[in-house]
């Protein structure tokens, strides 16, 4: 199935659906049996029997200090005390990406801490085009690990019968392109999938859009066609990624993209401004309306992944 | 491009030597900036005289970095909103750069060889 909403205003941008981005409480989405679904808060059942959740967050930008958001260490912090306060504790938290504004020692440090007040046992983080500003990424991995034997970051692990896959598309980037795996990453997911049954749910996790969603502001990954091809052979896809500050959700064929919210601010939605950036001129008083996290429910036996994005305030 | 780099120094070395007179106001500072501005350097090619200092200030609220392509002179550190960074070309040639975490960001500094 194919989800096509073509946005009259911007009649050049076919593969774009823009949906609920600005919702203020949350929207529910859920794939079952290759097929979207949307809802309303409250109006399925299948949170009720997940048989595990886990949040996502995203885009932190830890040193900001501007309109619309002067203090993404409270914002941050708000994020993680709503998680906290949430009756069911998420098996794990990832945050995908940009967790500080200019890759600092001291903006590590801060978002490390802020991170470490999450009552979950695990939260892993990978990274953004803001954490790796001027060595690619080195300072990121002293802090959070994960270079791994490659060095790149890019790892796998299997929970409860779902395989999670996070790539790291902000590293070597090239003059003129997007976002970038390379062929050592590439090479490196072919191995990876290469012994995982066709009904093994996939979930993907990212930075940067997998999909072209706006290249012109240079969202999307340039070679990510080839790590889709590569997942192209099992049923249930998910890609979860940050980048753009807003929901965008895609499905092309057994695949669905899924862009996060920021923690710290929103960015326009795509051409409907100069340029991206934070979305300066918000409503008195709205910044929480347009922020906040992703919580993802999988099902056992439905194959069904549930997505809920939800506002902080 | 280094390669093309080098045979340009090598033609233009000699000429450097002999020219004497300087272009009145060819490295005014006004020709030698760049800005950054809604995710574009501007302008995105700039020409500039040998020996000359180009200031690129950013005006985005996200930061930038300007990067080299072949690592023909030296990156800039992250910059944030209204800082700057400098570099200085000594030889001729057209030095092509990018912002490394935005990397459809491209301009080109063509350097060129001292009028006689």
């Amino acid at each position: 199935m194919n989800d096509r909403h073509d946005d009259e205003k911007i009649p050049d941008r076919r593969r774009f659906l823009e949906c609920m981005a600005w919702a203020g409480a949350g929207a529910l989405w859920m794939m079952k049996g290759g097929v979207a679904h949307a809802g309303m808060l409250g109006s399925g059942n299948a949170a009720a029997d997940a048989t595990f959740r886990f949040v996502q967050i995203s885009d932190s930008h830890i040193g900001f200090h501007q309109a619309p958001n002067p203090d993404p260490v409270a914002t941050l912090r708000e994020t993680i005390a709503r998680i906290n306060a949430q009756p069911q504790r998420p098996d794990f938290i990832v945050h995908t990406g940009d967790l500080t504004h200019l890759s600092k020692p001291e903006q590590f440090d801060t978002v490390k801490q802020i991170l470490g007040e999450a009552k979950v046992d695990q939260v892993f983080c990978i990274p953004g085009e803001h954490d790796v500003i001027g060595d690619n990424g080195k300072a990121y991995f002293a802090h959070f690990g994960g270079g791994g034997v490659s060095g790149g970051g890019w790892h796998s692990f299997d929970h409860h019968g779902v395989h999670f896959i996070s790539l790291v598309n902000v590293l070597n980037l090239q003059a003129g392109g997007l976002g970038f795996l390379g062929t050592e990453q590439l090479a490196w997911l072919q191995q990876d999938v290469a012994g995982l049954s066709a009904s093994t749910p996939i979930v993907v996790f990212a930075h940067m859009p997998m999909w072209s969603l706006y290249p012109q502001w240079g969202w999307g990954t340039q070679d990510s066609a080839q790590a889709l091809a590569l997942l192209k052979r099992f049923g249930s896809v998910t890609v979860l990624n940050g980048h753009i500050h807003q929901i965008q959700r895609q499905v092309e064929g057994q695949v669905t993209f899924y862009t996060a919210r920021s923690t710290a601010y929103p960015q326009p939605a795509p051409g409907r401004a100069p340029a991206p950036g934070p979305l300066k001129d918000l409503p008195a008083g709205q910044l929480h309306k347009y922020i906040g996290s992703r919580d993802v429910r999988h099902v056992r036996g439905s194959q069904a992944i549930a997505v809920t994005d939800i506002a902080l305030g | 491009m280094f390669r093309r780099y080098l045979l340009l120094a090598a033609f233009a070395l000699p000429m450097v030597a002999g020219a004497a007179p300087r272009a009145p106001g060819a490295e005014a500072a006004a020709g030698s900036s760049i800005e950054i501005r809604n995710f574009h350097f501007m302008p995105a090619q700039l020409t500039v005289p040998v020996g000359a200092k180009v200031t690129w200030t950013n005006r985005d609220e996200e930061p930038h970095i300007v990067v080299s392509t072949g690592n023909q002179f030296p990156a800039s550190p992250g910059l944030d909103t209204g800082d700057h960074y400098q570099a200085t070309f000594t030889r001729p040639g057209t030095y092509t750069y990018f912002c490394s975490i935005h990397p459809q960001m491209v301009g080109t500094i063509v350097v060129s060889k001292p009028l006689r």
